[in-house]
């Protein structure tokens, strides 16, 4: 197999893809920006962006930590020109992290066609200098690996869930930094987490933020259980969590961390997904994408993404692996999935030999093999509002030792 | 029609329902923890069984966790699922929604 390689960042992370990001600033630059991606008919330049034109310190943060992300190599900024959003702000994190940027407004550009020329000879600009980043050896402890379940059914918590975890109990014996997160499919496993938790106090703010959640959803009245969990088998939010929980393997939780915190050290972190304070801008994560957004702009370079009904995403910037948990799911969507973890309620395969499969695709996306719903072209991306106080210092023991 | 292997796996031993890992006919023989019952419906891949009786207000025990409680009696085999048990703390809802407001089914009424 080949090995794992990373292109080097000024900050000392190494990315395992080299995407020149498109980024519309309100959603009235989409579009032009689509347009540039699209006609650009380049797997590596993929479209991110922020539709509100009202600011928001989320959004502006999460769009940062995108545009700064390791497997980033360069990013053009699409503004319309009236927007709230601070452009001049973004570039300049962007040209600090030592990344090429360029900015168009479409006002002062010459409207729709000037700039998707402009913008299409921009990306041609940032290409050729995002591919003069060293290409370094990469080892498994320098790498970020997110989780995140989608379409559960009754077999997600019995095979793909747990063979993650496994997964992810080796990454985290390596030194590599694995994250789980959804707090509000974690209702239900609050005290089983805590016990968990490297230091008492860590504990104590795991419990406190499912507790969050719980109260969320409840004003919103829906738990995070959808139509087909329940014809898939799942009856209630507590035994989908217990599902979902297992992706988190056995290892210490080592720290709490909200979207878009970098996790300090090598570990298992679990993000809290859910808004602080009242509720104002609706549902914490309206669909999985947004879910997968946040473990990136958390650092994930890629995302191991389990289901048993059947999803077929990907995501912009980092790469998904995809981990079908229900045989007869896999035998309908065979051709979007990754791994076939049904083979372990067949009696075919054991949760470890699936686990070590998936360890060795993550291997094999660091070499630079695409996975199957990035070879498909799946870039799916999306960010709303959100509002977040900062984590306490219980939240991240090791950064305080 | 004989399975390789049983169609029903135990996650835990403290567990009180049994899941479905090959779906399962209406009219097929079933060993619940050595009671012979003959299945009442057909029950797809990852659904649940009543491992034993179970009556109304019982936690429902997966993964060796507490994953909700009875809203109604059962016998050994029955389906376990939103007719007769309902989640200890939010509402699981089904596509039975209609203006926003809950027309019934997901949680049997209770």
């Amino acid at each position: 197999m080949a090995e794992m390689r990373g292109f080097l960042r000024s900050d000392g992370r190494k990315g395992i893809r080299n995407v020149v990001v498109v980024a519309y600033l309100v959603e009235c630059a989409h579009h032009v920006a689509r347009r540039i991606v699209t006609l650009s008919d380049d797997m590596d330049v993929h479209l991110i962006g922020f539709p509100g034109c009202y600011p928001n310190s989320y959004a502006f943060q999460i769009m940062t930590k995108l545009c700064t992300h390791p497997n980033v190599g360069g990013v053009l900024l699409l503004s319309l020109g009236c927007e709230s959003f601070n452009r001049e702000a973004l570039r300049q994190v962007v040209a600090a992290s030592g990344r090429p940027v360029e900015t168009l407004v479409i006002q002062q550009a010459g409207g729709t066609k000037a700039t998707i020329e402009a913008g299409r000879a921009a990306v041609a600009r940032l290409k050729v200098l995002a591919d003069q980043t060293p290409v370094v050896p990469m080892a498994r402890h320098e790498l970020v690996v997110g989780t995140i379940c989608g379409g559960s059914d009754g077999t997600s918590g019995i095979t793909a869930n747990p063979a993650v975890g496994r997964c992810f109990d080796w990454l985290v014996e390596a030194g590599a930094t694995c994250i789980f997160e959804e707090t509000g499919e974690l209702v239900g496993c609050e005290r089983i987490m805590s016990d968990r938790a490297v230091t008492p106090e860590l504990g104590a703010e795991i419990e406190a933020c499912v507790q969050k959640a719980e109260r969320y959803y409840t004003i919103m009245g829906f738990g995070s259980f959808a139509p087909g969990n329940a014809e898939g088998g799942l009856t209630t939010q507590e035994e989908k969590s217990m599902g979902a929980y297992s992706k988190s393997g056995s290892s210490p939780i080592s720290g709490l961390i909200k979207p878009g915190d970098i996790p300090p050290s090598g570990g298992l972190y679990l993000m809290d997904v859910v808004p602080d304070g009242e509720p104002r801008f609706g549902f914490p994560n309206i669909s999985d994408n947004a879910e997968i957004v946040e473990l990136i702009a958390s650092g994930s370079h890629l995302i191991l993404f389990t289901t048993g009904r059947g999803s077929v995403v990907g995501s912009a910037i980092s790469p998904v692996i995809k981990v079908c948990a229900n045989p007869e799911t896999y035998t309908r969507l065979s051709e979007d999935m990754d791994v076939n973890a049904g083979r372990i309620l067949e009696g075919k395969a054991t949760l470890d030999e699936v686990g070590a499969e998936i360890l060795g695709l993550v291997e094999a996306a660091a070499a630079g093999d695409r996975t199957v719903s990035e070879a498909l072209g799946h870039q799916e991306f999306i960010l709303t509002y959100k509002s977040f106080e900062p984590v306490g210092p219980a939240c991240l023991p090791t950064r305080a030792a | 029609m004989s399975t390789p292997i049983s169609p029903l796996i135990l996650l835990h031993p403290d567990d009180n329902v049994l899941v479905v890992r090959a779906a399962i006919r209406a009219g097929d023989a079933l060993d619940i923890d050595g009671i012979p019952v003959t299945a009442a419906q057909d029950v797809t891949v990852g659904h649940k069984l009543a491992r034993r009786a179970l009556a109304a207000g019982d936690k429902v025990l997966k993964y060796g966790a507490p994953i909700g409680s009875m809203t109604r009696a059962v016998a050994p085999g029955d389906h376990v699922h939103m007719h007769n048990m309902k989640s200890d703390y939010i509402a699981s809802h089904t596509r039975q929604v209609v203006g926003g407001q809950m027309v019934g089914g997901s949680e049997g009424g209770h």
